[in-house]
């Protein structure tokens, strides 16, 4: 009987332990939605910051943020889902597509900041880009690069080997099987991965600190060329380099973060639910 | 007889798939482009740094660059230091949870705690700095006795949920991989759940658990903007008994913070590229052995 004792009482240590993972992140969300919900007015969404930062809105810090999401996008999702055909469609299992398949794993774990490094000396300094939106896009589109290239692959190699055989059966090529039946079956999968990549990019701080974000600059950006705020590295700055900052308007900031990478979360993890209920196969 | 326009159509097309297909495959190869690219970047710039400060300088314990101290040892330990404890308060917290989730866990108790895992691992870096700033850090200093909440152990703390998500998702995927008729076999010998938990299906998918750990603990060491916000960032050795209740600087706020003030080509500027080579090739030391790991579970079919 004894044995049956420490099973309940391990089993209940395990439902103790993991309550302890969860607690904190409940925690965290429902400060920063109580403590910054207040803030959250259409004026602050809207207007540009005033008085140093310290009254008006964030509002070019969340167009930056729109505008770089969206430059990233361009660039790392045909590079990532082309890169992901390659690998689940054309690579063989040789030296080349392991020594492939070790640099995504090495490009996924390169720390952020010297992906910031990277990015000054690469695209801000050598090609002449400037800080700018381009430079910060690219710096983060190769950054994302992993993510979209590890989920597409999978959603590549879920679809079943026979749907490529009956259409090379019926006369198709390679590429006409992948183009008209491989890529739009496994585009649920895809979408999801491409959100799950860009809602990390855009709270990511450290990669767009020296090649794109802007301290103070209550101006909608012009062109690609500009510099622009960007709301991460704004609630940084708010938060640890602008002394007297009012709370509410870092609560705020940080709540407005928060929202635009949950939300983005939560509509990754409907398609994948819908589309995997969905599915025939 | 085909048409000849037929058979020239044919031909056109085989022509732009080769052309597509071209394309798809070196952007399949250009990743590894972009890595040697990054690895021989950072070579260039950093390498200087080891020629331009003398090596006991550069390997000292003062870290002052106005006046041209550049020891990095206490930015190493400090990362070092922060990403250990991180990690063993981590590591612990993510088998168990992983273990729980996969093994024991009803139903409902499994829907409800992997979407919350998943927005852990979405809340940005800076989001969960500024709460360890403005919520953690005055819980350290009270309740510990710290003379400023911006300890190595706020840096550990908020670092340990950070690294939760991956060491979670890889353990349960270890835990995952180990089949059925193993726990089949445990509980038809007469053993609890518990104990085949913890004798058989655990140490299965051990090497599975190990890479957790490591990619954990790579995750920890690379993460820059949250260690910055709550670690003190005091560039001193964490030395002694009390380190942990005391600022550290960590290798990645270093960059951070000083790479925005450096003159391009000073001498400053190629020792933060260093610092940066030395993050790179310890976090691509532990993704190889973690690798390595991986690659040799493939060749024995799934498991160990």
């Amino acid at each position: 009987m004894n044995r049956h004792l420490t099973q309940k009482l391990g089993f209940a240590l395990l439902g103790v332990v993991s309550l302890l993972v969860v607690a904190p992140i409940l925690l965290v969300v429902a400060a920063i939605v109580v403590q910054g919900a207040p803030a959250l007015t259409w004026a602050f969404l809207t207007e540009m910051p005033r008085e140093g930062m310290k009254a008006g809105g964030i509002l070019p810090a969340i167009v930056g943020t729109l505008l770089l999401t969206l430059g990233t996008g361009l660039v790392a999702i045909p590079m990532g889902v082309g890169a992901a055909i390659y690998l689940a469609e054309y690579a063989r299992d040789n030296a080349l597509t392991r020594l492939i398949r070790l640099a995504i794993v090495n490009l996924a774990s390169v720390p952020s900041v010297v992906y910031g490094l990277f990015g000054v000396g690469i695209f801000v300094l050598l090609l002449k880009l400037g800080t700018s939106i381009v430079a910060g896009s690219l710096t983060l589109a190769i950054m994302t690069l992993p993510v979209i290239i590890s989920t597409s692959e999978e959603a590549l190699r879920a679809v079943p080997m026979e749907f490529r055989t009956v259409s090379a059966s019926l006369g198709g090529t390679n590429w006409q099987g992948i183009r008209r039946i491989v890529l739009p079956q496994a585009l649920p999968g895809i979408i999801t991965g491409v959100i799950l990549g860009l809602l990390r990019s855009a709270g990511e701080t450290a990669p767009i600190l020296f090649t794109v974000a802007a301290f103070y600059l209550p101006v909608l950006p012009r062109s690609p060329m500009d510099q622009t705020m960007a709301l991460p590295y704004h609630l940084y700055v708010i938060s640890t380099q602008v002394p007297g900052m009012p709370l509410d308007i870092q609560f705020g900031t940080a709540l407005v973060l928060l929202i635009i990478v949950l939300s983005l979360n939560l509509v990754a993890t409907l398609i994948r639910s819908y589309f995997r209920r969905k599915r025939e196969w | 007889m085909p048409a000849p326009t037929a058979a020239r159509s044919a031909r056109q097309r085989s022509n732009s798939e080769w052309a597509i297909e071209t394309l798809i495959r070196m952007l399949g190869v250009s990743t590894i482009g972009i890595v040697a690219i990054i690895f021989l970047f950072l070579l260039t710039e950093g390498v200087p740094a080891f020629f331009q400060v003398p090596l006991d300088n550069l390997f000292g314990s003062r870290w002052y660059p106005t006046s041209d101290l550049f020891g990095a040892l206490p930015l190493l330990l400090g990362s070092l230091l922060v990403t250990l404890v991180a990690m063993l308060i981590a590591f612990p917290l993510g088998v168990m949870t992983a273990v729980f989730v996969r093994e024991v866990a009803p139903n409902w108790a499994r829907e409800l705690l992997k979407p919350m895992i998943e927005v852990l691992a979405g809340i940005p870096s800076v989001v969960l700095g500024f709460f360890g700033m403005i919520l953690l850090a005055p819980v350290v200093r009270t309740s510990l006795g710290a003379p400023t909440g911006l300890t190595a152990l706020t840096g550990a703390l908020v670092l340990a949920y950070m690294a939760l998500p991956t060491i979670i998702s890889v353990a349960e995927d270890a835990l995952d991989a180990v089949p059925r008729s193993y726990r089949d076999a445990g509980l038809a010998m007469g053993a609890t759940q518990w104990q085949t938990i913890w004798r058989v299906v655990v140490p299965a998918a051990r090497s599975g658990i190990l890479m957790a750990l490591m990619l954990g603990m790579g995750r920890a060491i690379g993460e820059t903007m949250a260690v910055m916000m709550v670690t003190g960032n005091a560039a001193r050795m964490p030395l002694g008994l009390d380190a942990i209740l005391r600022p550290v600087r960590t290798m990645t706020a270093t960059i951070a913070a000083e790479m925005g003030e450096v003159a391009s080509g000073s001498t400053h500027y190629h020792v933060l590229f260093g610092v940066a080579l030395i993050l790179f090739v310890l976090v691509m030391a532990i993704t190889l052995a973690s690798a390595s790991v991986m690659f040799r579970r493939r060749e024995r079919g799934g498991l160990r």
